[in-house]
């Protein structure tokens, strides 16, 4: 059974008054249970709608459009590097190859302790400071092989 | 040379904070607005030559214009889903001057009669969301927000809302979409969001830099405003510099500047040993230049226009000798094919092809007749969608194509790159 904090529930019923439509709660309650979850799973919806008293459907319809949204689960560590022209143009695409190995895992999935994901993203507006990378809610700029791996070795999560 | 006239305390850390903002002459200018015709303050920005720095470069006091006099609510949105790829500006100034933003948009709300306002943040931006929702509470405190602001009698609530990823909802019909609780996907326009918004109220979406250049055309006047800029396009411009250039960043320069003189003198130039091949004058859907057409173009919108190209966002990706050209379009029409919302079939369908042809020819799987392809796809999908996400796609393509036409046939004929050292790279 899927479960949520008594906060996170308070959180979503505050949000559901704070809009002028009720919908536009979606996206943070969506957060909120990323935050809480790492990831929002097909139970998580079906919550969602019960206790938002909103369509399972139209919770998917913004779930699925959305991609900082993860619909499987991601490591404590979700390592996102740009790879969009100004970053592919300092080695963002490079970068992600070594971040993989270095934490022997394959993109997009979780390595063997759950610790890490590395994915390749798209423009994430940091391009002057290229090659960049977001660890959860964070960016990190201006990096090399090194210190991208010092960075995502040293966060505590 | 550069012209800071938005960007003038930056480098203040105090700036980000009320104090520090006021203490530079923050909300001074919203105490004068309080002293004008709403109506007047629109003439001004009508007058100032204020275009939308977005993107799409529309006039911005014309666009406020548009909003009907038929008692509805009205909505001001601030647009800060910064998506199109090369683009930084927003962020820098909502993590350096968020009072700025929100004095600005005092002002504009005040000018076009709105009570509630949002500010759409994109999702992956939460650190300068953090720093804007502080700065709101902040104006609150301040009475500077909510009911009866400063002693004028105008009310006025402000609010921050997050994306959650998606660059379609950067369009500012699916921005509303999105704030709106759905998936964010344009909506047929007219009727414009200025007649029919946010839930079907009148609606006025703008850039974060655009409403926070009101408060200087106020401060300036018309004429100190227009000392900046060109006839067509008037005041100063961020510009976002990416790419091969020695000091990438934003700078602030006057509307007209030379291209060459801001990556030679503002950004150091190229690295060492390196030739100019071609820039992105603005943003990824902007068509690209040849080194040839970037000597004499300068950074206003007839100049790029004419050159067949569009200042856009401001945003300038700079692309030295060591670039592949199919490479590059290969990352970009994985983009769009990414961020394509799927409605209309031209760019759905069209962005999807568009990558997997490019995408094959940089494996080296490429035939001669797949360049020609490249060019008959793209002219499809232009004009005929909902938003101009097709076309931001189909541009590009048609103009790496037919400006490194070689690369492209070079690619084909031997497998390879024609540039040393350029290897295929999976997305």
């Amino acid at each position: 059974m899927f479960k949520l904090s008594d906060s996170g529930i308070e959180f979503i019923k505050k949000e559901l008054e704070r809009y002028e439509s009720k919908l536009s709660a979606i996206i943070p309650a969506l957060y909120r249970v990323q935050k809480e979850h790492g990831w929002v799973s097909p139970d998580a919806v079906v919550f969602l709608a019960e206790i938002m008293d909103i369509p399972e459907s139209q919770i998917n319809e913004v779930l699925k459009f959305y991609t900082m949204f993860n619909q499987k689960p991601v490591g404590k560590k979700h390592v996102q590097v740009c790879c969009n022209l100004s970053c592919a143009m300092n080695g963002g695409r490079e970068l992600v190859d070594h971040l993989c190995k270095s934490f022997n895992v394959k993109p997009g999935e979780v390595s063997e302790d759950g610790q890490v994901t590395v994915t390749a993203v798209e423009c994430l507006g940091s391009c002057g400071t290229a090659p960049m990378m977001q660890v959860n809610d964070a960016y990190y700029e201006n990096l090399n092989h090194e210190s991208a791996v010092e960075i995502i070795k040293k966060l505590e999560v | 040379m550069e012209a800071k006239v938005l960007t003038e305390h930056y480098d203040k850390d105090e700036y980000r904070f009320l104090d520090g903002y006021k203490k530079h002459g923050g909300y001074q200018m919203l105490e004068q607005a309080f002293k004008m015709q709403p109506k007047d303050i629109v003439e001004q920005v009508k007058s100032a030559g204020l275009r939308g720095r977005g993107g799409a470069g529309f006039p911005t006091g014309v666009k406020w214009g548009f909003l009907p006099d038929n008692g509805e609510p009205r909505y001001l949105v601030c647009n800060a889903d910064e998506g199109e790829p090369g683009t930084f500006k927003d962020r820098l100034m909502m993590e350096r001057a968020p009072h700025q933003l929100i004095e600005g948009m005092i002002i504009s709300a005040f000018a076009t009669g709105s009570h509630k306002s949002y500010i759409y943040i994109r999702g992956e931006y939460n650190y300068p969301a953090e720093v804007v929702k502080q700065a709101i509470d902040e104006a609150y405190k301040a009475g500077l927000l909510g009911k009866n602001i400063l002693g004028s009698g105008f009310d006025h609530d402000m609010d921050i809302y997050l994306g959650a990823g998606a660059y379609i909802c950067g369009e500012e019909t699916g921005l509303l979409s999105s704030l709106e609780g759905k998936k964010g996907q344009p909506k047929l326009k007219p009727p414009f969001p200025a007649i029919k918004g946010y839930l079907g109220k009148p609606t006025i979406v703008n850039n974060v830099e655009t409403l926070a250049a009101v408060i200087y055309i106020l401060r300036d006047g018309v004429e100190g405003y227009r000392k900046f800029g060109t006839e067509k396009s008037a005041g100063t411009k961020l510009f976002s510099v990416s790419g091969n250039v020695v000091k990438p960043g934003n700078y602030e320069v006057p509307l007209g500047y030379p291209l060459m003189d801001l990556i030679n003198n503002e950004c150091g130039g190229l690295k060492p040993g390196r030739k100019l091949k071609a820039v992105i004058p603005g943003g990824s859907s902007a068509p690209v230049l040849t080194a040839q057409e970037c000597l004499d173009a300068t950074m206003d919108y007839e100049c790029l226009a004419q050159k067949g190209s569009m200042l856009g966002s401001g945003a300038v990706i700079v692309m030295d000798d060591s670039n592949c050209m199919v490479d590059s379009l290969s990352v970009l029409m994985h983009f769009y094919h990414h961020e394509s919302c799927g409605q209309c079939t031209p760019c759905r369908e069209g962005t999807g092809w568009l990558n997997k042809i490019v995408h094959s020819i940089a494996k080296g799987e490429g035939r001669l007749q797949d360049i020609d392809l490249i060019l008959k796809v793209a002219e499809n999908m232009k004009g005929r969608t909902i938003c101009a996400l097709s076309d931001a796609a189909a541009l590009p393509a048609i103009s790496f194509v037919s400006k490194f036409r070689d690369e492209f046939e070079f690619y084909v004929r031997e497998g390879r790159s024609k540039v040393k050292g350029v290897s295929y790279a999976e997305m």
